[in-house]
């Protein structure tokens, strides 16, 4: 589409499905009597991103977020809650322990079917390699995920 | 703009000679560096000065009783004065070196703050400010119980003397307002601010940060008690940052800091402390930031600043008009009085991802909060997105950016 590398590379990070779920984000809500949640903060931009989730019978039944970022932290928690539902809180850890691994350029095999088909569509994520002050904006909603997992107030960027 | 009419023929190529950073590329694009207000690139004399300390001049300063020392002493305190002239000070004496403006906010706060600012005593901050002027004064109000009132912004960014006039009383012991706003680019009214401040017996702080990059500053005639700035941002280096005070408030202020070299003597019984400004600078001072920054000093002197502001007052024009002309973006600051700061939106895109786009063309601008969340909010926005400008810069880079945004908008919606 273009020869230019460096276009390309901003092709990768805005991809179309990252667009979409940017501009169209699922799941942007509260969840009904949610059971747990966590705020996450990146205190170097402002972005917010609040997760909710209702556990039942170990598994995510419900799972939401709202907040105000860019393209890439609303993508990747709008395509976050479409992962996550009905999988379980350990599952769960694993595909946010997987999604900052491919955004930080490592390669991930995951051995579940059912989670490998899910790390096909969260590849898209990973064009902020190229881009390493963009790493923490697709992190972000995960960070704040696992802090809900453990039903932490906060999830933060910074260490 | 009675400064326009004097003004002679910019020569912005051979100012650009003069900093060599911008000859470089940035992802194979020539660097369109338009992010001055968060810190400025520096000339080549600059640069020479503190390679030339480093390697040539450099001892401690104040201490040795041998040539080198003398040498630094000489050379800093010789900053100084560079200082002094460059803000009309009415004395060296009143002219603190910390390291940068956040510094300086902070040395008052604690100093002034705790000595004269008492529970129930109010101060005054403006909608605008940058959280260097708002975090020290929240931490003097948990340490003394003082308030903090706000004096509220106009929808275009600018200061509303009217609503400042009512708000400030017999309890409001100081007000600390930026001179330009980082964000908005507005020029604060700071004579009148300083004048009606002053005729209820409060004392003035102005955050200079971006003041006297775009201003020519004369502390004397501003009326203001306190001015701050940093070197970074008026070209010189970081870890280096000027507190002018009347001469007055600082012999009466306690020390911010105990150390070396601001004690006049030392006994486990009692210390006393040495006169200002050497009592505000405690340890070894940030000697070579204080020498490069005479040296930006220097390089200001050296060209014709009122041409320079001419030069920045064409290039916000230029910005401010074509930016409204591309389709989807919101200027965010309008006021009649402004520096040559433009912060706007576009819709669909959100700044960083903005900011990202733009880099892979070689524009450096600045996203996000610009540590002004307060602002922020009553703005109605999480970020924005701010080009700053500086004299190297052209039209050309202008026009860059422009070509950038449309590019982005592309790539984003």
């Amino acid at each position: 589409m273009n020869a230019d590398p460096l276009n390309d590379d901003l092709r990768t990070l805005y991809q179309d499905i990252i667009l979409d779920h940017g501009k169209h984000p699922r799941n942007f809500r509260v969840v009904e009597h949610h059971t747990c949640k966590a705020q996450g903060n990146n205190p170097m931009c402002g972005d917010r991103v609040n997760v909710t989730a209702r556990l039942a019978d170990g598994k995510i039944a419900d799972v939401a977020f709202e907040g105000k970022g860019c393209a890439i932290s609303i993508a990747s928690a709008s395509m976050m809650t479409d992962a996550l539902k009905d999988q379980t809180p350990d599952a769960a850890r694993m595909l946010a322990h997987a999604v900052r691994d491919i955004c930080t350029g490592k390669d991930v095999q995951l051995a579940d079917p059912a989670l490998a088909l899910h790390m096909e569509k969260l590849a898209a994520l990973s064009g902020v390699r190229q881009f390493p002050v963009r790493v923490k904006c697709a992190t972000l909603p995960w960070h704040a995920l696992v802090s809900c997992l453990e039903d932490k107030a906060q999830a933060t960027t910074e260490k | 703009m009675n400064a326009l009419g004097k003004a002679k023929v910019f020569d912005v190529d051979k100012i650009r000679a003069d900093f060599p950073i911008l000859a470089r590329q940035v992802h194979g694009k020539p660097l369109v560096y338009l992010d001055s207000a968060a810190s400025a690139q520096k000339p080549q004399s600059v640069i020479d000065a503190i390679s030339r300390t480093y390697g040539h001049e450099y001892a401690n300063v104040h201490r040795g009783a041998y040539y080198l020392s003398e040498m630094a002493t000489r050379a800093y305190e010789d900053a100084r004065e560079k200082v002094r002239l460059f803000i009309n000070a009415a004395s060296p004496s009143e002219v603190v070196f910390t390291k940068g403006a956040t510094e300086a906010i902070n040395l008052v706060a604690h100093s002034f703050g705790r000595a004269f600012i008492k529970a129930g005593d109010e101060i005054v901050l403006s909608a605008v400010e940058h959280h260097s002027n708002i975090v020290p004064w929240q931490l003097l109000r948990e340490a003394t119980g003082c308030v903090l009132k706000i004096a509220p912004m106009e929808a275009d960014g600018s200061f509303n003397l009217e609503s400042f006039a009512a708000i400030i009383g017999p309890k409001t012991k100081l007000v600390a307002v930026a001179h330009v706003s980082n964000v908005l680019g507005t020029i604060l009214p700071v004579r009148e601010i300083a004048r009606l401040a002053q005729a209820v017996g409060a004392k003035v702080l102005l955050d200079g940060c971006q003041g006297i990059v775009h201003q020519i500053v004369d502390v004397q005639d501003l009326g203001c008690d306190f001015y701050v700035f940093s070197g970074h941002k008026l070209y010189g280096p970081t870890g280096i940052g000027i507190l002018w005070a009347r001469a007055e408030l600082l012999n009466a202020m306690p020390p911010y800091q105990g150390g070396g070299d601001m004690i006049e003597s030392v006994s486990f019984a009692k210390t006393t402390w040495a006169p200002a400004p050497a009592k505000f600078e405690a340890g070894t001072p940030p000697i070579v930031g204080a020498i490069g920054l005479g040296a930006a000093i220097d390089y200001l002197n050296s060209i014709d600043r009122v041409a320079a502001t001419a030069h920045e007052e064409d290039l916000l024009r230029h910005a401010m008009s074509s930016l409204a002309q591309v389709p989807g973006v919101r200027l965010i600051g309008t006021a009649r009085r402004k520096a040559a700061v433009q912060s706007f939106v576009m819709e669909g895109a959100h700044p960083h991802d903005l900011a990202t786009v733009l880099d892979r063309s070689g524009v450096c601008v600045r996203a996000g909060h610009h540590c002004a969340q307060p602002l922020m909010e009553l703005l109605g926005v999480s970020a924005t997105t701010r080009a700053s400008f500086a004299f190297y810069n052209t039209r050309a880079e202008v026009d860059a950016l422009i070509a950038a945004l449309r590019k982005a908008q592309e790539v984003l919606l």
